[in-house]
């Protein structure tokens, strides 16, 4: 393989002009998955990025990789039959919560399963922008919407908890304008062999727009925000320094002082289950909200099992000859 | 046992062609037989075609007639189109397959019958009061009434199988017996039990094959000698294999994808009755083929297209419900202008309809199921070998013209067999994909032309230099960026109708068989065999009619209407409420007459030969 001449950003950005509202989380995003592409060692051509249909799935457009802008919901679809086939590139999916969670609900938890080597960015803004503001798959109960005068009745999807659920096998949340924290999401995501589910809260700045004001800013989530650290105990708050500690089969915040220090708090283990089910749970305001990998773990990835069938095959039945599939089992001849 | 009263065959009796059909419960094992003995006369050089008529439940309650299975195989010893119309031999396994069937069964024809499932019980499951066997319902047919399970136990019985075993080996009882009357060799079918079943089983199915056929022999319980069906003496010379519709597509699929020397993949969802066709190609993991069982529907279309733009011939294969799902999808590949075969295994409609019946009616969703004009190539292969060149020229028009296609197959061939003469691999045609790559000082137009197909270039990812994006947004012409200008929707769409349109200079012109002038039958796809044998039929009767049979329906042959014209009237039989007709009224303004089945049944060649006798004759 050719290695991959140093990029810069701008190698990412493609001619086209970004059509985003201004303000939108989105061109956060689009600038740290930029940057981070500039930086993986992969060489531009090999990126292939697959979009579905909602404000964010405008975003191969604006990528000088190849891109393909899908249909709605579908875009693992379309990523699994490319990576299948295609094992050595690096296929980027990026979707919505409307586009993921609502439409494309079946594909995201056969993707996360299936586990390809495939990276999934999701968008969640909690709210359709595209079609102008109706409630979402991931709004919380009671959210008033265009669509939802008096207030949406469904309970909302926690896409940690789906994610989870499904068999993936890195499951990781950030934030769209914590600029370092993403890019370093991104990159984990990349590194991770099996598919990379990168939850990123976004700002919908005019259809919902705040939904993440108390630990999206730099000084809000210094304060609410549980930065997660593999081996590292659950530490988090500026002014007043709080931990997370088991109490029986849940999390309790505590203050760290005279009654509780920091060799108490529950210590981050990427590779429990279990508690990356408990850390799924805690929602603002009574919890700090957790960022960072929430879960990993290994399995073999469907490409590479998918691979080892063909390579079998050919080792036990040599190269198939055409001439001996046509014949299949019986056949008989007719003399002229 | 009832003495053989008309049909008195004498010493090797030939025969020109037979048809016989078998059934039974769906738990007796009729398929199996029938495949055999299509298996072993496929051997013996005979011409032939078959036609399993699957219950419409997988597991109706055994005994109904909900539960009836059938397999209908017609053989000669000259060039045949169909499993024949109506059976001259019923073998049937209980009241419920009898009764069922008795109007398949030509007056005065043989009925071989296992008298030990006619008791009560049996009777009231088949809604019967009383048997048909006593209550004069057969006296016109000849019947043979032979205790098959209790013999077939009998013969087993050293072997020290349990019932259920024992029981299970009546079929082939039943068979050796068939065999025995048209001096069939057992061999094959005993070679096949050996490999198929193990140990005492295998032994026990040989035992009631061999049994079944010396019963017949030493008993005379058709009281005379073994009939004789010719070998068949008009097959071109060479090898042949005898094929089912849905192997031959798979097969094709395979060999076009390993001529173009491209990964085939096969992106699915279990359907009937097209499932058939993922599992003749998940073993071909060595030829190249790799099959992928998606979540549902839409998935495996998506992933499919997800494959071709990678590089690889993306294949989904299906039944009508699935086409439905997969309409979004198929837009989406017409406007990113890559590779993608649809096959419709068609099956009865509208919604659930009747899965394991047969229909022709998704033609208009195949040509306007999507949104917006969506033009997409379909064409329907006419038998189940033909499946295999259907396949074939499918992928090498979506390779040349850079477009998804459609293949119309449906249940009655893709589970039918005949003969096939083995292809000339060498003699495939050409498959060149035409992969983009970069030149120096030249900006990549994802959206360029070649100026005799108008397709675009196949550029896949990992090609340096010619990274760019695609997607379901209208395209500017060359430059492929996303584009609300109204001029270039007006000029996009239209060449996107005229790339198809190119086609008919890639595909042969109209053949008639027959006569010119007077009546045309024009068909399309599976009625072939049944057109076929009616219009030799009707000339036969006197009536000056033709045979055009339409392979390609989107685009259709360039001098179809011509050729059209040239005749005083157009009947077209169709298994669908007149779908054909629409558009070649549409097309070519000829009032053309539709002759319309829709009972998830095949045509039977008479049906089309009295319409067109009748038909010659108005004014
Ligand atoms: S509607 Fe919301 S999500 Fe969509 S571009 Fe505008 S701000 Fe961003």
């Amino acid at each position: 393989m050719t290695a991959a001449p140093t990029y810069k950003k701008k190698d990412f950005m493609s001619d086209q002009v970004v059509r985003w509202c201004p303000g939108c989380g989105d061109y956060s995003i689009l600038s740290q998955v930029q940057t981070t592409f500039a930086g993986l060692g992969v060489l531009r051509e090999n990126f292939a990025v697959i979009s579905g249909i909602g404000c964010s799935s405008r975003f191969p457009y604006y990528m000088e990789t190849y891109g393909f802008h899908t249909i709605h919901g579908r875009a693992p679809t379309f990523a699994s039959g490319l990576k299948a086939t295609r094992p050595d590139l690096s296929v980027w999916v990026i979707s919505g919560d409307g586009d993921m969670l609502s439409i494309g609900g079946n594909h995201i938890i056969h993707a996360l399963r299936r586990n390809f080597d495939i990276n999934v960015l999701l968008f969640n803004n909690q709210i359709y922008g595209l079609t102008k503001g109706q409630y979402s798959p991931t709004s919380e109960v009671g959210k008033k919407t265009k669509s939802t005068p008096y207030g949406s009745i469904d309970e909302p999807f926690n896409p940690i908890t789906l994610a989870l659920g499904a068999g993936g096998t890195f499951i990781a949340r950030s934030l769209d304008v914590h600029a370092k924290h993403l890019q370093s999401m991104l990159v984990a995501s990349h590194d991770h062999k099996g598919t990379g589910l990168v939850e990123i809260y976004q700002n919908c700045n005019i259809f919902n727009d705040g939904a993440f004001d108390t630990f999206r800013g730099k000084a809000e989530r210094e304060e609410n925000a549980l930065f997660l650290e593999n081996g590292q105990p659950m530490i988090f708050g500026k002014t007043t320094k709080m931990g997370l500690v088991l109490d029986h089969t849940t999390m309790k915040v505590v203050e760290i002082g005279d009654e509780y220090g920091e060799e108490d708090c529950v210590v981050h283990d990427e590779g429990n289950f279990i508690q990356a089910q408990l850390l799924a749970q805690l929602k603002a305001p009574d919890f700090p909200v957790p960022l960072g990998i929430i879960y990993r773990c290994e399995r073999p990835t469907y490409e590479q099992s998918f691979q080892d069938q063909v390579s079998e095959a050919r080792a036990k039945l040599g190269n198939g000859v055409l001439a001996e599939l046509v014949k299949g089992g019986d056949t008989w001849r007719v003399e002229g | 046992m009832s003495t053989p009263a008309r049909i008195e065959p004498g010493p090797n009796a030939s025969l020109d062609s037979v048809v016989i059909r078998f059934a039974g419960d769906s738990g007796d094992g009729m398929q199996l037989i029938g495949n055999q003995f299509t298996r072993t006369t496929a051997l013996a050089g005979n011409d032939l075609a078959t036609f399993p008529d699957f219950p419409a439940e997988i597991r109706a309650p055994a005994g109904t007639r909900a539960g009836v299975s059938g397999f209908q195989l017609q053989f000669a010893n000259h060039d045949i189109f169909t499993p024949g119309d109506i059976a001259d031999v019923l073998v049937a396994m209980n009241p419920a397959a009898l009764v069922a069937n008795l109007n398949r069964l030509k007056d005065g024809g043989l009925i071989i019958v296992n008298t030990d499932s006619f008791g009560k019980r049996d009777l009231k499951l088949a809604n019967l009061e009383v048997s048909p066997l006593d209550d004069g319902t057969l006296d016109e047919y000849r019947v043979v009434q032979v205790g098959i399970t209790k013999l077939t136990k009998e013969t087993v019985e050293p072997l020290g199988l349990t019932t259920k075993e024992a029981d299970r080996c009546k079929n082939f009882f039943a068979l050796g017996m068939t065999y025995w009357l048209y001096s069939r060799n057992m061999e094959p079918t005993k070679q096949w039990v050996t490999g198929k079943f193990k140990g005492k089983f295998a032994e026990a199915n040989i035992a009631a094959l061999q049994a079944g056929w010396s019963f017949a022999d030493t008993v005379e319980i058709f009281g005379g000698q073994p009939y004789m069906v010719p070998r068949a003496d008009d097959f071109k010379e060479g090898e042949y294999r005898n094929i089912m519709g849905n192997a031959a597509m798979a097969v094709g699929l395979a060999a076009a994808a390993n001529k173009a020397d491209r990964l085939l993949f096969y992106g699915t969802y279990p359907i009937t009755p097209a499932s058939d066709i993922l599992h003749a190609l998940a073993p071909f993991k060595n030829y190249g083929v790799v099959t992928y069982q998606a979540e549902d529907e839409i998935a495996a279309v998506c992933a499919s297209i997800g494959a071709s733009w990678g590089g690889s011939i993306g294949v989904t294969g299906t039944s009508g419900p699935g086409v439905s799902l997969k309409a979004e999808a198929m837009g989406l590949a017409n406007i990113i202008e890559v590779p993608l075969i649809v096959v419709n295994v068609q099956r009865g409609g509208p919604s659930t309809g009747l899965p394991t019946k047969t229909e022709q009616s998704d033609l208009m969703q195949a040509l306007y199921g999507r949104n917006g004009d969506s033009p997409m190539p379909v064409l329907a292969p006419q038998t189940p070998a033909d499946c295999f060149d259907v396949a074939v020229e499918a992928v090498r028009i979506a390779i040349k013209y850079m477009t998804p296609v459609m293949i119309l197959s449906d249940g009655y061939i893709a589970n039918g067999a005949e003969p096939w003469l083995l292809p000339d691999l060498d003699a495939l045609p050409e498959m060149k994909p035409n992969f983009a790559k970069a030149e120096e000082g030249v900006e990549f137009q994802p959206y360029s032309r070649d100026e005799e197909t108008l397709a675009r270039p196949w550029a896949i990812p990992g090609t340096p230099g010619l990274e760019h994006r695609i997607g379901g947004l209208e395209k500017q012409h060359l430059t492929g960026h996303v584009s609300y200008d109204p001029a270039n929707h007006q000029f996009m769409q239209e060449l996107r109708q005229e790339k198809v349109r190119r086609i008919q200079a890639d595909i042969p012109e109209t053949e008639v068989f027959g006569d010119e002038g007077g009546v045309c039958v024009l068909g399309w796809g599976s009625t072939y065999g049944a057109i076929r044998t009616a219009v030799v039929g009707a000339r036969e009767a006197g009536v000056k009619v033709g045979h055009v049979h339409l392979r390609w329906i989107n685009p259709l042959p360039k001098d179809l209407g011509e050729v059209l014209k040239r005749f005083d009237k157009v009947l077209i039989p169709e298994l669908n409420l007149g779908q054909l007709i629409k558009l070649i009224r549409a097309e070519y303004l000829i009032d053309a007459v539709p002759l319309a089945k829709v009972q998830g049944q095949p045509f039977q060649t008479n049906e089309i030969r009295d319409r067109i006798i009748e038909f010659s004759k108005e004014a």
